[in-house]
């Protein structure tokens, strides 16, 4: 698709059918992704995000043997292992390494699972690095209760949620459940997996999830400001990735990564001159 | 709501790692408006038994029992704050629960925190930190005060006008105050009671007020005013100690004075 740079057409792109659902379906996951986000950077979670991502491609397999819709096969798999990470994850040492394995080893088998079963060589592509062109208007509900759901979640632990990453002792010294407010957070982290396979792909989950989160760092004194400038920061690579992809014909998904790093890099140039001038 | 009933009670509450003993055989209580100071050497268990005592940790065995809707004040060593979260100590503050905007704004006067509202709790000194800590605690209303080793990185003079603040928290507000001292020597003068924890309590007193005679301002330094006192040990056991290396080193674990070595 030819396009006349720095036309008013830009406008009309947004507009057009399949280019605005993705937009909306990628805000969708940026509005969950930015809080989501915050946390695993908080508690360095980003191995148990890639843990769970990289196991959805088991999902993929079962949806694909059991004739289920790819995202229910997700959420199924990603739940399980998001439940048995959070039991686990207090009693083992070396969790890193555990959690690198299993991420590991369950794509590969997911991905010798689905070379089996799909017959046909499927294209798998659209599982690892998403597929946010082809979103339906399904697809769109989906993500938007997804991501609703996560955020709701959120917001209702907030403060439990805050306090037991400060400090567990204090959250629990006030009456806070440390492990329950950790199996919210592995809870919404599945369903968020689940929600954002299809649209940047089970490789760049826990990108889409970090990137944003640690580039809104430099402009937060708040953990709240830093939630909200994280989505402000993922719906701006969902739309320059968008863009990206259409005028570089480059691959959707991992054009919003692009952009999300692109704009950690500016935001840390920023925060360099800062430290000068001052 | 009685008033002999204490506040938190432990039976025999021991902790065991796989093989390891942490703590065993531990009977503590505190009631209202009592002042008790922890102490012991590095790994003995006094961080630990604090945890026990919040509720964060639970015992491998033995019991533990809080007063019905009791309200603790913890005051931790440290906070993880990672340098990823932004958190301004006002922030910090109002994360506590049902705390009005005036008793926040009471806490934060008379604890002296005022000019720290917009700081980063990341860029704060350890005094600072205990302070705000502190105010966190105290804005919860507490029936209890629990301070783990809060005078770690403070300077004598500083220390004793922290002891000096938590006395006149517990007159006042009618809390009880159970704190671990990273000395094993020097308490708050102001304790009712000081336990010596090693894994067990291996002794129980209450401290000597030290006079005001010049020999032991060497001691004590200038500005305490009394708010510091010596606790003397009174051992009828030993533990084996291993002096090899830099292990079990601790610098305020002398083997003279009062302790008969016999196992």
């Amino acid at each position: 698709m030819r396009l006349r740079p720095f036309s008013p057409t830009l406008l009309l792109i947004m507009l057009d059918d399949f280019m605005f659902r993705a937009f909306l379906a990628g805000c969708g996951l940026a509005l969950a992704a930015g809080p989501l986000g915050c946390f695993v950077v908080w508690r360095r979670m980003a191995y148990f995000g890639d843990a769970i991502s990289h196991a959805a491609l088991l999902g993929v397999a079962l949806s694909l043997g059991f004739s289920l819709s790819p995202f229910i096969g997700v959420l199924v798999v990603a739940v399980i292992v998001a439940y048995g990470i959070a039991r686990l994850s207090g009693r083992l040492f070396a969790v890193d390494t555990l959690l690198g394995v299993a991420a590991h080893v369950s794509l590969a088998l997911g991905l010798v699972a689905v070379s089996k079963l799909s017959g046909v060589r499927l294209d798998l592509s659209s599982y690892l690095f998403g597929d946010i062109l082809a979103v339906t208007r399904g697809d769109i509900v989906i993500v938007w209760a997804g991501s609703l759901l996560t955020v709701a979640l959120l917001i209702w632990r907030w403060v439990p949620l805050l306090t037991s990453t400060l400090n567990p002792d204090l959250a629990a010294a006030s009456g806070h459940k440390v492990e329950r407010e950790q199996m919210v957070l592995m809870m919404s982290l599945a369903v968020l997996v689940a929600v954002a396979i299809k649209l940047v792909g089970a490789l760049l989950i826990t990108a889409i999830l970090i990137i944003p989160a640690a580039a809104a760092r430099v402009f937060s004194k708040t953990p709240e400001q830093m939630a909200v400038i994280a989505i402000v920061i993922g719906v701006a690579s969902v739309g320059s990735g968008l863009l990206l992809s259409l005028y570089a014909d480059t691959p959707s998904g991992p054009s919003i990564v692009v952009a999300a790093g692109i704009y950690f890099i500016l935001a840390n140039a920023v925060m360099a001159s800062r430290r000068q001038t001052v | 709501m009685t008033l002999t009933e204490p506040l938190i009670s432990t039976q025999d509450v021991c902790l065991h790692y796989g093989d390891d003993v942490v703590l065993h055989d531990i009977n503590f209580s505190v009631s209202e408006r009592e002042i008790v100071t922890l102490l012991g050497p590095n790994g003995s268990g006094k961080s630990t038994f604090l945890r026990i005592l919040i509720g964060a940790l639970k015992p491998t065995g033995g019991q533990i029992n809080h007063r019905n809707g009791l309200r603790i004040g913890y005051v931790p060593q440290r906070l993880s704050v990672d340098a990823n979260m932004p958190m301004t100590v006002d922030r910090f503050l109002k994360l506590g629960k049902r705390s009005r905007k005036q008793t926040k704004e009471k806490w934060v006067e008379q604890v002296g925190v005022g000019n720290l509202l917009s700081s980063q709790v990341s860029h704060l000194s350890g005094g600072q930190l205990q302070r705000v800590m502190l105010t966190q605690a105290l804005m919860a209303d507490p029936h209890v005060l629990i301070l783990d080793e809060a005078t770690q990185g403070l300077d004598q003079p500083g220390e004793a006008s922290f002891y000096r603040l938590i006395e006149q928290v517990r007159n006042e507000q009618g809390c009880a105050v159970v704190l671990v001292s990273h000395d094993l020597h020097v308490v708050m003068s102001a304790s009712d009671r000081v336990i010596c924890l090693n894994g067990h309590v291996c002794c129980e007193g209450a401290p000597t007020i030290v006079s005001a005679a010049p020999e032991y301002r060497a001691l004590f330094g200038l500005g305490t005013e009394g708010a510091l006192a010596l606790y003397r040990h009174d051992h009828d056991h030993t533990h084996d100690h291993n002096h090899d290396g830099a292990q079990n080193r601790d610098a305020n674990h002398k083997h003279d004075r009062d302790h008969d070595h016999k196992h």
